[in-house]
Parts: C-alpha cells; sequence; structure tokens
C-alpha cells in the first residue's frame, strides 16, 4: 500500500491562495486506509475549505485514482461541477494525483506527501519494508531487505555504526544486518557465503514501464 | 610502493594520524597541523567527516604528496556513485596517492547537510573488489583501462561492536577483497582489544587500534551520545572528572591504549582533534 501524509494546511493555504473555488478529489483505496484521502477527510477538508471561505463546487472518492481510464470516466461524470471550480485539488498518491491531471487541463493540485510503499502492522502504523528496487536480493538475505531496512542499503554486512545490533541512524530501530545474521545464523548459503554484487540499477530505469505480452494472460505459468 | 606498506608489510610498528580538510579553500591550518605530523608514518585525510561538508581530501592529500608526507585518502560511499568514485581514483593515482581507506561512510543525517541525497551506490565491501579491478585494470562495468592504478588499500574495522561474529563476517569479506590493514574505531576497554585480535589476529592482516584523545568530560559525554560506535566507559569519564587537568589524564588514558596496540596490534591510528602537539606525549614509552 502507499503511505501519505497530509500537507500541512499552512501549505495549502498558499497553493490556494489565488483560487476561489474547488473540486475534490479522494481515493477509496490507499488514501483512504492511511487517512489521506478518503471520505472522512475529503469531507473535513470541504469544511476547511468553506471556513476559509472557498466554494466547494463538488468532490468524488475515486476507486483507485492509480487507474488512469477510470479516473477519466469518473471525472467526465461531474463534469459540470469540475467546469465550475478553478482548481482540483486531489487527496491522493502521486500516482493518483497524475491520473487526474492527465485528464484535465484544468490546474490540479496535490493535498497529501507520498512516502513509501508500506506494510500495514496495525491500523495506523505503516513500515517500509521493499523499495522496489527492480533487482529482488530476498532470497539472499533469508526474506529481509537490507536495500530497504538497512538505512544505508549496504548488501554485505553492517556498518561501523552498529551499536549493540541497533541502527546507528535510529537506535530504536535493530540494525537489518542482525536480523538478517540471525536469520541465516544456521545456514551456509546466503550473503554471508560469497561477496554481494553491486546493484545493477539498469533495473530502476526511469520512469518505469512495464507490458505483459498476450501470452503471459493465456498461460500465466509458461 | 609506499613506505607506510614499506613498513607495514615489514611488520614493524607504525602510527598514523589524521587531517580534516579546511571548511574553506585556505589550506595553511591543515598544512601547519600536518608539520606537527612529521613524526608520524602516514596521515588519514577524512572525508567529509561526519557528513559534514569540506574540501575534497583528494586535493588536500595532493598538497600533502607535494610537501612530502604520506597520505591516505579516506573514500566513502556515501556521495558519490561507482562512475564518481572510480574516476576520483584514477585520479588520486595520477596525483600520486597510493594509500587509500576504503569506507562506508556516516549517514548525512548526522551533518550539516540533512537534506542531501544519501548515495550509497557501493558498500565497501564492493568497492575494495572495485579497485582490485581497477588495479588489473578493469573496470566495474568490465571495460579496460588505458593505464591501471595501484593503490594499498585499507578498510575500517569496529572492534567494540556486538554481535562480534556479524562483525568478523563482514571483516573476512574485507579482507577477501584485498584489505591490506585496518584502522579502527577508538576502543577503550582492554579485553575488547584483546577478544577482537584473538580472532581477527589469525587472518595476518595488520590491525591499527584507534587511540583517541578524550580532552575532558564533556567531549566524552559528546561522543557517547553524538557518534556512532564510539563509547567510552564509565570508569574512564570517572578517571576525567576526578582530576584537575582531564586533559593530561586524557593524554595519560591515550598512553595506556598505545601499550596495548603495542603489545597485541601493529600499529595506532591516532585522533587527536587539534592537540597533535601533544602526540609526541602520547606516544612517550
Ligand atoms: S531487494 Fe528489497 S527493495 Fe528490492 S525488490 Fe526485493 S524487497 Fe524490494
Ligand atoms: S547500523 Fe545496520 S541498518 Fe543501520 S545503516 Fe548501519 S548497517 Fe544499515
Amino acid at each position: 500500500m502507499i503511505i501519505s501524509s497530509p500537507k500541512d494546511r499552512q501549505k495549502l493555504e498558499h497553493l490556494l491562495q489565488n483560487y476561489r473555488s474547488v473540486f475534490l478529489v479522494g481515493c477509496g483505496s490507499c488514501a483512504t486506509v492511511c487517512k489521506v484521502g478518503g471520505e472522512e477527510e475529503v469531507f473535513a477538508t470541504q469544511e476547511w475549505l468553506e471556513e476559509g471561505g472557498r466554494d466547494v463546487t463538488g468532490s468524488m472518492i475515486l476507486d483507485e485514482a492509480c487507474h488512469i481510464m477510470r479516473a477519466a470516466r469518473e471525472l467526465r461524470r461531474f463534469r459540470d461541477q469540475v467546469e465550475e471550480a478553478d482548481v482540483l485539488l486531489v487527496l491522493s498518491c502521486g500516482a493518483g494525483a497524475q491520473s487526474i491531471s492527465d485528464c484535465t487541463d484544468k490546474p490540479v493540485l496535490t493535498g497529501v506527501d507520498p512516502l513509501f510503499l508500506g506494510n500495514v502492522r496495525r491500523f495506523g502504523q505503516y513500515e517500509e519494508k521493499c523499495s522496489l528496487c527492480g533487482d529482488c536480493i530476498l532470497n539472499e538475505t533469508g526474506g529481509i531487505c537490507p536495500v530497504t531496512t538497512c538505512a544505508k542499503g549496504l548488501l554485505n554486512g553492517p556498518c561501523g555504526g552498529m551499536e549493540d545490533g541497533h541502527c546507528e541512524v535510529d537506535h530504536e530501530q535493530e540494525c537489518a544486518w542482525v536480523r538478517i545474521y540471525h536469520r541465516l545464523e544456521n545456514q551456509t548459503q546466503g550473503v554471508f557465503s560469497h561477496i554481494v554484487e553491486p546493484k545493477d540499477w539498469s533495473r530502476k530505469f526511469k520512469p518505469g514501464k512495464h507490458l505483459l505480452d498476450r501470452k503471459s494472460f493465456a498461460e500465466p505459468h509458461k | 610502493m609506499s613506505f607506510f606498506s614499506d613498513k607495514l608489510q615489514a611488520g614493524r610498528f607504525v602510527i598514523t594520524a589524521e587531517i580534516a580538510p579546511p571548511k574553506g579553500t585556505d589550506v595553511e591550518a591543515a598544512l601547519a597541523t600536518a608539520e606537527q605530523l612529521r613524526i608520524v608514518d602516514a596521515i588519514n585525510v577524512t572525508d567529509n567527516q561526519g557528513a559534514c561538508m569540506r574540501m575534497s581530501p583528494l586535493a588536500l592529500s595532493r598538497l600533502l604528496v607535494e610537501q612530502g608526507y604520506e597520505p591516505i585518502l579516506q573514500v566513502t560511499c556515501r556521495d558519490r556513485n561507482r562512475m564518481a568514485l572510480q574516476s576520483d581514483l584514477l585520479g588520486a593515482s595520477a596525483l600520486g596517492i597510493e594509500n587509500l581507506l576504503l569506507l562506508t561512510g556516516d549517514h548525512p543525517r548526522f551533518g550539516d547537510h540533512t537534506a542531501s541525497r544519501p548515495v550509497f551506490d557501493l558498500d565497501s565491501v564492493q568497492l575494495l573488489k572495485g579497485v582490485i579491478g581497477l588495479q588489473n585494470g578493469i573496470d566495474m562495468a568490465g571495460n579496460r583501462l588505458a593505464s591501471a592504478p595501484r593503490f594499498f588499500t585499507g578498510a575500517a574495522a569496529a572492534p567494540a561492536a556486538e554481535p562480534r561474529q556479524l562483525v568478523i563476517r563482514k571483516i573476512e569479506k574485507k579482507i577477501n577483497c584485498g584489505a591490506n590493514f585496518f584502522q579502527t574505531q577508538a576502543v577503550f576497554h582492554r579485553p575488547q582489544v584483546e577478544s577482537f585480535m584473538e580472532t581477527v589476529g589469525n587472518y595476518k592482516v595488520p590491525v591499527l587500534l584507534g587511540v583517541l584523545l578524550l580532552k575532558n568530560t564533556r567531549m566524552a559525554q559528546f561522543l557517547n551520545a553524538q557518534i556512532p560506535g564510539v563509547q567510552v566507559p564509565l570508569n574512564l569519564l570517572k578517571r576525567l572528572e576526578g582530576v584537575d587537568d582531564p586533559l593530561q589524564e586524557g593524554v595519560q588514558i591515550a598512553r595506556e591504549m598505545v601499550s596495548w596496540a603495542r603489545e597485541l596490534c601493529q600499529g595506532v591510528h591516532l585522533m587527536t582533534f587539534g592537540r597533535e602537539d601533544l602526540i609526541p606525549q602520547i606516544l612517550a614509552e
């Protein structure tokens, strides 16, 4: 899930200073779960905008704001309200915001700062465990990702800042390499048995593009 | 090769110290410090130490070479990707710099540019291996070099860090990737040096024990709170507190650590932070 945090109201106020009327867009997926762009937050934002003397011409919550075609279709359904607005304010991750900017010529603002791909520990507590590096090393590291959970993304063991098994960058956090070490303690394979080569960052070419070919639809496990 | 490497390889006791490049363009003070370090075998030149931006250590190392000193160029993986690192290393070789200390580097969170992007494209093991390649005339992408550099490479070790077995695994990797010597972080507890050398001594790679001059209690407390991997034990804090002249007590403590090194290691790496004038006292037997 994509974890985001809301931009602070003062910043938003500054962004909106030249606009009188706003159309609001939320997202029913990640943004709802991490409480930045669900029904509740869209409603609260509407109240805040109106208290500040702005018109809210309408609002909608997309099922998944990252679905480009569906976002375009939904936006067409609200054409009049969108037309009436000076600006669209999107409360979803940056991907969702760009589905919207992709299908309207109106100015589009985003009201959140997207942070990371997160696991949910429990409600309201999220942890980053994978940063989608494109060259996955989990099979060698006992299923614990050093690219993401080591503050320096090291691949061959801990740095000199590790103290009593904790990370130099965040003392509350166990060093990722201590976790990997304990997990692999009784295995001869894995990262400790050889030099791990530098990562192939060409796999992380930007902007990412991925096309499923027709065959993989027909024969998924070939 | 370098005098430093000759002396180490001949099994003799070596002494290194360090200089930080200036925060600015004037190298006068750094060269004055170097003058006080004529008595040591080689001088480490730190690389944006503590993640604080300063002059390039490559530039200062070259100036030291010109003045007849033997620098150990510190190179961290924090600020440059593999292309920039290799290109700087070729430059270093062309400028007559032979000794390298290859490090991971402190995280930018500790420094004066906290908003900068941490690079860590390589880790210290991969950088060591990359340097072997360069010396064999091949870059990290497998391309041939028109001419190959020659270096004497070292790496860092943290004898006080736990879990010890994990630390050893990384040290083994560094040795497998051509580390010719280790300079350690400051260790204040003799049993830690003993047990570390019991294991690492078996690899026959020279270890230079990190010896840090404690100037007063405040500095010791700062190290404990702020510097990753450095822990001044309570009994030393008490010793510094209980005397009229804490600096002199600090020199005494450093002398004790140098004596452990003479007994157990093959050298010392002195960190004196502006009191290089006290080095002769610290080294006095
Ligand atoms: S190595 Fe880590 S960041 Fe890369 S794909 Fe695997 S889990 Fe994700
Ligand atoms: S202490 Fe461990 S987790 Fe933290 S940066 Fe160093 S190696 Fe990575």
